[in-house]
């Protein structure tokens, strides 16, 4: 688990972003955006869901959340 | 998408994307709906779009997938397989398939450790086994033109790669289109103007399921870090990619790369095997590792 950033009272839940088998524990109340540059990922190397649902970088992510990061790059030979 | 400065919905986006491709398609001079078309697939995102897109668009095209006999701990090349006779069956698709050990007798990790291409790495024999077999099939089978799953990010990491070199042979071949000539087929890539991120949110709006385990030799990839970078570019200039490979493409057919000698093509032989073209007087690299391959195993 990477902490991100500390949670700022025990009442507040953190968003939590799962990239594979990697888990950030985000401040509530960020953009997307935000959040990815928070916890070092490049926007442009993954895409995040909401329950299935694509979100965009303006959204504004909520307490208790669970964001699925969906890592888009592939390489090797192709 | 911040480099088009544009927003869709999920359902108009969905119309976007094959719109687009047909822009490519026509623009690029690809191919028409007459030709018979072979696609490269790889039971990931980019070819099975690729394949799905073609089909809505009302293009001929059959699939061509390769078993490479990749394990890697997750059974990555049966995983893959699977995907591809998958969408092949539920789309009422043709899938050829064909086994590279069953058919040279060695998968490609074990080719590559014979071979010693790629310094421990099976990337290099990989590249060389499907592009000599693509090439092979597509003609032996009869099809006008071969169409890789290849997008914008593939084609700005090659592009970063061979210009940190100066590689004046391979940027001078790279484009959308590598025309017929000389024993090879014709290859083309529809997707070559869409970022990765915009196949890979094509495949999931359109419920493609696709092998989203990358390739366990592709971790540490010289192609996965030019990409890494260009993302970081990209994050601080939208748009930057896309600039990057299109004013190269401005660059090549405007004639301002690298004038003088290099304008003239490769002499090329027919190899004394397989009769496929190579810059070699007598085999070409591919028989050459075959060969090489079946003298390990007497």
């Amino acid at each position: 688990m990477h902490m991100v950033e500390c949670k700022r009272s025990e009442a507040t839940m953190a968003v939590k972003l799962v990239l594979r088998d990697k888990e950030y524990e985000i401040r509530p109340g960020m953009t997307l955006l935000e959040a990815l540059r928070k916890a070092g990922i490049a926007y442009e190397s993954v895409i995040a869901t909401r329950d299935g649902e694509m979100i965009l970088e303006d959204e504004i992510l909520k307490e208790g959340e669970v964001i699925k990061l969906i890592a888009v790059i592939s390489g090797g030979a192709r | 998408m911040r480099q088009h400065k544009l927003a869709l919905c999920k359902n108009h986006f969905l119309e976007w994307v094959p719109q687009q491709t047909e822009r490519f398609i026509r623009k690029y001079k690809m191919f028409t709906r007459e030709e018979k078309i072979l696609v490269a697939i790889s039971g990931g995102k980019d070819s099975l779009s690729l394949w799905d897109i073609l089909g809505r668009l009302g293009y001929q095209a059959d699939g061509l997938y390769l078993g490479l006999g990749i394990d890697g701990g997750i059974d990555y090349s049966s995983g893959s397989h699977r995907m591809a006779e998958k969408f092949a069956r539920a789309n009422g698709l043709q899938l050829h398939v064909l086994d590279v050990r069953r058919e040279y007798g060695r998968s490609i990790p074990e080719l590559s450790e014979i071979s010693y291409r790629g310094h421990g790495k099976p990337c290099a024999v990989c590249g060389l086994v499907k592009r000599h077999e693509m090439n092979r099939l597509a003609r032996d089978l009869g099809y006008d033109v071969l169409a890789t799953g290849h997008n914008l990010d593939d084609e700005a990491a090659v592009l970063f790669g061979n210009t940190l070199v100066w590689n004046a042979e391979y940027l001078l071949r790279q484009g959308p289109v590598l025309a017929e000539r000389d024993g090879f087929a014709r290859k083309v890539k529809p997707l070559c103007r869409f970022y990765e991120r915009e196949m890979t949110a094509y495949a999931l709006a359109r419920g493609i399921d696709y092998i989203y385990d990358e390739c366990p030799f592709a971790e540490g990839s010289q192609s996965i870090y030019y990409k890494e970078v260009l993302n970081q570019l990209e994050s601080g200039r939208p748009g930057a990619k896309l600039t990057f490979y299109l004013r190269f493409l401005e660059a090549r057919a405007g004639g301002e790369l690298f004038k003088g000698e290099n304008e003239q093509p490769t002499h090329l032989h027919p190899c004394t095997k397989c009769g496929q073209p190579t810059t070699a007087l007598d085999q070409c690299s591919f028989c050459r590792m075959i060969e090489k391959s079946t003298v390990a195993e007497l």
